[in-house]
């Protein structure tokens, strides 16, 4: 019996593209454009002026409340424009564009070979001055995470590497080449929820990474490495709980109701990077493939660099694109213009050829055949929602549990009826209050 | 430098980017071929009179679909399979030598009132075919139930067509009238007669007779996960018990399951009518629950109705619970009613 959740799907992964691709560092790009919100919480505001000169790792945005995370300067070079920027997620958001002078240079970093003598709230501090967010796609500030209240006291930790997301690779790439940094990583997490077990999650079809991460956490006793089932979306943080400790988070809950805080690997490693060399989050590894890519790779690339720069780097097209996606094809957003950057959250950018089911324009009405029951993980009735929605009856949806999906797309996936499901329920949730 | 591609033809929606090859046409293009074996053994035991009756019930499916469509200058709708699928289906439940008209009438009361009417496919309560079947038996209830020996039509020349053919029972109407005592006279003993039961050497509707071609079919569809086995499972399951219990002459418990399962339309029913997609109950509980009422209806219209058969009349009047059912049963939400630690 593998450990696993009810409910999920297979898509085919199409991580044979980019997995025997290992991470390298992108070309700099000459102008980044750094978005003020990044992250799940209150956008930072811009501290910098228009001409002035910034080092890299230089703070260009302040955080604006607790939900929220500093933002660094990817480049050294000139502050050229500050302004208003079309994200990934087609809204715009406040920028800084700074122009590359290509002389890298940082501001001072505060190493820290001792780092495993400094108190809690110190690793806490430098955790949250570096900027460091959830890397797996939802981008919540890792500070808080960090942070539970007293009266939820956390017991496990679970770093995630489980990527269910079709065609990405960049934490398997990570977990290959990087796994001393993740168990470091690792250890400053289970040090700050003093915490003394950590899980690592990885699905049952990387072997090679769930022999490379043992081999690295054999010397801790305190880390077991666990495969999973390989199904979609074993990496959502509810579905990874239940099926690594078998705990259930309740609706609507957090993972720390069950005494579990989950980081993906991606987070650990820049978590490490953060204590060990101070060293803020500026940049990330971004999985480019898809189809449609010349040259599919796992990149270090700087946060802001334009998607345009990355493709041009992968080799640029090699067939007619339909779409771009930014983050993987099950929860990601395809995007409008190539001239979107890079954010903290984005895990990979994947351009799809205008080939088999990657659009479909037209759906049927739904014939009720109950596949999205069996497929959604939350227990939902996705049918119900998309008919009642689709029907304007968005308060009938909300008896239908609206609020506990969490958009990761199993029932769209099956549909044989090609209903947009979520896009009916992302309408409803728009149009009523929770 | 290659060019990067023309903005405009980006394509943006939302997630997810991806989607399974399955598609509703299959679906049902793939239920009309489970029902294959079914129909060939219509005509090798009814002969021209089945292929007739077929043809013209699946044609004028089609065409009033179509008809309906053109007229109110809606999609039309009729590669999607389910009109021929319910055309078929409407066919294969009538009696080897109704008149030419009455498939087309029951065709057209299945799709336009049962079904077009309703909103079209997916919104529909009453499974179509059996509603188009309803409305005849009710209309023409003469008509509806004169039956035939089966290869009755290579008898003769004159019997070709069914038209001189000697007229006969179906075995549930022995069984309703005479008693099981007289059915196996008729047959001789018990083994020819689950021979002749189980292969459909007997009268009754085109498609219902064979048990093996139904058989056949339903695992296929069984096997590609296109119906569960909760809905027609549950319903053999209580008619069988049911039968058992009450169905003896006298006494409980001594009822034959076996015959009553073997005869009448209820492999057909149970397989390809009651696990309809679009009216029948959603979770899994409710399906369960929705067999058993059907199995409970059929048996009280076989035993005590006045109908020697009742499963039409089940599965129609189980359609009515469906939306009561689905309120009642859903899926359990992920994490309700569990905690974690001493409850507070």
């Amino acid at each position: 019996m593998q450990l696993t959740f009810k409910g999920g799907v297979h898509p085919p992964d199409s991580k044979e593209l980019s997995m025997d691709r290992a991470i390298r560092r992108a070309k700099a790009p000459k102008r980044v454009v750094i978005l003020m919100s990044q992250h799940i919480g209150a956008p930072c505001k811009p501290v910098v002026e228009i001409g002035q000169q910034v080092k890299m790792g230089e703070v260009i945005g302040a955080p604006q409340g607790f939900v929220s995370a500093p933002i660094h300067s990817s480049v050294s070079g000139k502050i050229i424009a500050i302004g208003s920027f079309l994200s990934a997620t087609g809204r715009y958001s406040p920028a800084v564009v700074i122009e590359n002078d290509f002389q890298d240079e940082w501001v001072y970093l505060n190493e820290r070979p001792d780092y495993q003598s400094l108190l809690i709230d110190q690793l806490k501090h430098m955790v949250k001055e570096a900027g460091i967010v959830g890397m797996g796609g939802a981008a919540f500030p890792t500070h808080v995470k960090l942070s539970p209240p007293k009266e939820k006291p956390i017991d496990t930790v679970i770093i995630n590497g489980i990527e269910c997301e079709p065609y990405l690779t960049a934490d398997y790439r990570l977990m290959l080449q990087n796994p001393r940094e993740i168990i470091e990583g690792s250890k400053i997490i289970m040090k700050i929820l003093d915490v003394k077990k950590a899980i690592i999650g990885i699905e049952n079809n990387k072997p090679e990474a769930i022999k490379v991460m043992k081999e690295a956490a054999a010397s801790e006793s305190e880390i077991t490495v666990l495969g999973l089932e390989v199904k979609y979306p074993q990496g959502a943080e509810k579905m990874l709980i239940k099926s690594a400790l078998d705990r259930k988070v309740p609706p609507r809950g957090l993972p720390m109701d069950v005494g579990v805080v989950v980081q993906n690997v991606g987070t650990s490693v820049a978590i490490y990077e953060a204590v060990r060399y101070g060293k803020p989050l500026i940049e990330r590894v971004v999985t480019v493939s898809g189809g449609a890519i010349n040259y599919p790779a796992n990149l270090i690339v700087r946060i802001g660099t334009p998607i345009a720069d990355i493709i041009e780097e992968c080799g640029n097209f090699k067939t007619i694109v339909s779409k771009v996606i930014v983050g993987g094809p099950m929860m990601g957003f395809s995007v409008c213009d190539l001239d979107i950057p890079v954010t903290k959250g984005i895990s990979g950018i994947i351009a799809m050829p205008a080939t088999g089911l990657v659009h479909v324009d037209d759906f049927k009405n739904c014939i009720r055949c109950g596949r999205c029951l069996d497929a959604c993980p939350m227990g939902l009735m996705p049918s119900m929602l998309s008919v009642t929605s689709e029907r304007g009856f968005y308060e009938m949806a909300k008896e239908y549990n609206l609020f506990d999906c969490f958009e990761c797309g199993s029932c769209t996936f099956v549909c044989p009826s090609r209903r947009p499901i979520v896009q009916f329920i992302r309408l409803a949730k728009s149009l009523v209050k929770p | 430098m290659v060019q990067i591609i023309d903005k405009n033809r980006l394509i943006v929606s939302t997630s997810p980017h991806f989607r399974c090859e399955e598609s509703t046409r299959h679906i049902i293009w793939s239920v009309v071929l489970a029902l294959q074996p079914a129909s060939f053994m219509s005509v090798y035991f009814f002969g021209p009179m089945a292929v007739a009756i077929l043809t013209i019930s699946i044609f004028s499916a089609v065409v009033c679909e179509y008809g309906y469509q053109k007229l109110l200058r809606k999609k039309v709708t009729i590669d999607d399979g389910s009109a021929v699928l319910t055309g078929l289906l409407l066919g294969l439940t009538l009696p080897p030598s109704v008149p030419m008209y009455i498939p087309v009438i029951g065709s057209f009361v299945a799709i336009v009132v049962a079904k077009q009417l309703f909103g079209g496919f997916g919104f529909n309560i009453f499974n179509p075919a059996l509603i188009g079947r309803a409305f005849l038996q009710v209309s023409f209830p003469k008509l509806m139930t004169t039956w035939f020996e089966p290869t009755a039509w290579l008898e003769s020349a004159a019997t070709f067509f069914l038209v001189d053919a000697k007229t006969t029972a179906t075995p549930l109407g022995v069984l309703k009238e005479e008693g099981l005592q007289r059915l196996l006279e008729l047959s001789g003993n018990y083994m020819n007669l689950y021979t002749n039961l189980l292969f459909g050497n007997r009268a009754g509707s085109l498609g219902e007779t064979s048990v093996v071609a139904l058989a056949l079919g339903a695992a296929f569809l069984l096997y590609r996960r296109y119906i569960s086995w909760r809905i027609p499972i549950s319903y053999l399951v209580t008619a069988g018990l049911l039968a058992w219990v009450f169905g003896g002459k006298d006494e409980l418990f001594t009822g034959n399951p076996v015959i009553h399962l073997m005869t009448g339309g209820i492999i057909l029913c149970a397989f390809f009518m009651a696990t309809d997609y679009v009216t029948s109950p959603l979770e899994w509980r409710g399906q369960i629950l929705f067999g058993v009422g059907c199995g409970f209806i059929a048996m009280l219209i076989r035993l005590k109705g006045g109908y020697p058969e009742g499963v039409m009349f089940s599965v129609l009047l189980m359609n009515c619970f469906t939306p009561l059912i689905d309120r009642s049963f859903r899926p359990k939400v992920f994490g309700t009613a569990e905690k974690r630690g001493p409850a507070s």
